[in-house]
């Protein structure tokens, strides 16, 4: 049976947890379908039909489809899932928000953030912010699934060669409308996809003192992240939040800055491979994670580092 | 205008669960336990609306075991006017529990539906979409501001890379972020009233919904313990193993 991918992106390209959602799908299936829904999509469907493992791209053109808002993209997806044993889309914002809504039409129980394929039934997914692994079998006939991006290589942006489809569309959305965005501009990488992310906490104290954590990512070609305690005290902003309801991130090198780890937090980086912490409580539970734990007060420490880098 | 909040009772959020002895599910025994933290947001901000004059009741509903009722009652002190409490010992999935919630919003028929974006024993983010997909609504997920028109909402999303705006048509359903509100305590003379709100028991599998589970737990286990690492002395030490040891940095 075909898998069919629901493909982000923001009518320039393809957003990377897509590619992460391809390498899921081929691991289930050699017939992977990949659905780019939008307005005037056809360059995003033309990059498309390049990723490797790609054999067909749907898509889907209409003025309703802008934005991904979930009620016209719900029964889309909805529509296309009774011709392929599972659905899946990356576990990100706008996966997390129409995969329910289209499994909900589709009368079918959807398995959030998966992060192993054990079967074409049998799937991993973490509960109790990530203190448990739950090994869940579905017998829904069609399954809908979004994945962990973290959890599963990207498929190579080139290499293949589908063919673009169109689908039909019935194009009418009463219920919702997009009014704006605000989003965050950032030169530095983004969150989920970096190889190094500098944390920072309530430790750093202040939104100015941020320029401590800035200074040093910088100098790592690093993304920047926050603890809740940081967002909340609005030292940053929330897209910035690592952590069971923020952003769950695993670089090579995660350096936690004046956090002093909570099960939450935890939640959203301890997959990293070499985790750092720099905190002056040396019983902060973020120690129990950390590969190399230095006792330090981060505003001596932090300009050090920065600078001996 | 009613508004209709699910909230759940879940493990509180500083318990760290384990799995039980056999791996088949995770120990609950003895656990404290509390309304989910969303919810509790949830509860918050419907209690907002109604002081300001937006809507005239709210009405909170949970699905789960008898004790429940605890839940029930403490958002009842926070300013909820009435519970229902749709009982059973079963944990259904989201979908069984859209299902159930979307009888009581044909019953209720309220003018908006708040719930949490998820609950932090399941981690599932599903059941606000499934209940908006089930009724025929719009849906707001992840809402850190709610803002009222005449017969629309703007919801402002906390969406990855920033924030987004979309005007909803009522009814909608709402799921709530962490940033919407800072839900309040309860005060103790408000906690002897809720005592005496009504409070309205359903028995699950008499609301005519198909509660057949469709996925099986196999087993639960714990994630790979992380090697213990070591202490650092100094930010000299701290580069040197990076680059020689980890070999993270050049």
């Amino acid at each position: 049976m075909s898998v069919l991918v629901v493909a982000e992106h923001d009518n320039n390209e393809i957003k990377a947890p897509t590619l992460n959602a391809v390498s899921a799908a081929v691991s289930l299936s050699d017939d992977v379908h990949i659905l780019v829904a939008g307005v005037a999509c056809e360059n995003v469907a033309e990059q498309a039909a390049q990723i490797a493992g790609v054999t067909k791209v749907l898509r889907a053109d209409d003025a309703s489809l802008a934005h991904f808002l979930a009620e016209p993209m719900a029964p889309l997806i909805a529509k296309l899932a009774p011709g392929y044993s599972h659905v899946i889309a990356p576990a990100t914002t706008t996966g997390k928000n129409i995969l329910p809504r289209a499994a909900a039409l589709s009368d079918a129980q959807p398995l959030s953030d998966v992060v192993a394929i054990e079967s074409a039934q049998v799937f991993v997914r973490p509960v109790y912010a990530g203190n448990v692994l739950a090994k869940v079998e579905s017998i829904d006939k069609v399954i809908f699934l979004t994945v962990r991006t973290t959890a599963f290589d990207a498929a190579l942006a080139e290499g293949g060669s589908a063919k673009v489809e169109l689908v039909e569309v019935e194009g009418s959305n009463e219920l919702s409308r997009f009014d704006k965005q605000q989003l965050a501009t950032s030169d530095r990488p983004e969150l989920t996809s970096a190889k190094v992310v500098v944390s920072g906490g309530r430790g750093v104290q202040s939104s100015d003192n941020f320029s401590l954590i800035y200074n040093l990512a910088d100098k790592l070609e690093a993304a920047v992240g926050a603890s809740r305690a940081a967002v909340d005290a609005g030292f940053v902003a929330n897209d910035m939040q690592v952590g069971q309801t923020g952003k769950v991130v695993a670089p090579d090198l995660y350096i936690a800055v004046g956090i002093s780890g909570a099960i939450q937090h935890l939640a959203g980086m301890k997959d990293s491979k070499v985790i750092v912490a720099i905190n002056k409580d040396e019983d902060a539970p973020i120690f129990q994670v950390a590969d190399y734990g230095l006792v330090a007060d981060l505003f001596e420490a932090v300009p050090e580092l920065t600078e001996k880098l | 205008m009613k508004i209709m909040v699910p909230i759940k009772r879940v493990v509180d959020y500083n318990v760290k669960v384990r799995p039980n002895s056999d791996g088949s599910d995770v120990d609950l025994a003895n656990v404290k336990m509390a309304i989910n933290p969303f919810c509790e947001i949830a509860v918050e901000e419907a209690i907002r609306l109604k002081e300001r004059g937006k809507a005239d009741e709210v009405v909170v509903v949970c699905i789960g075991p008898s004790k429940a009722q605890e839940q029930l009652r403490a958002a009842m002190a926070l300013g909820a006017d009435r519970a229902i409490l749709v009982e059973t010992d079963l944990s259904l999935e989201p979908l069984a529990i859209a299902k159930i919630l979307q009888k009581i919003y044909d019953q209720e028929s309220p003018g908006l539906v708040i719930l949490g974006k998820q609950s932090i024993d399941g981690d599932n983010n599903q059941t606000g979409q499934m209940l908006a997909a089930l009724c025929g609504l719009p849906q707001g997920t992840f809402a850190s501001e709610v803002t009222f028109n005449e017969s629309s909402i703007y919801v402002t999303r906390e969406v990855d890379g920033g924030l987004e705006t979309l005007e909803l048509q009522l009814p909608a359903v709402v799921t709530t972020d962490l940033r919407l509100n800072e839900p309040r305590y309860a005060a103790l003379p408000n906690i002897m009233k809720a005592k005496k709100k009504p409070l309205e028991t359903l028995a699950a599998d008499s609301i005519g919904v198909d509660l057949t589970p469709r996925t099986k737990l196999l087993s639960v286990s714990t994630p790979p313990e992380r090697a213990a690492g070591i202490k650092v002395a100094s930010v000299d030490e701290l580069i040197e193993k990076l680059k020689n040891e980890a070999k993270v940095i050049s």
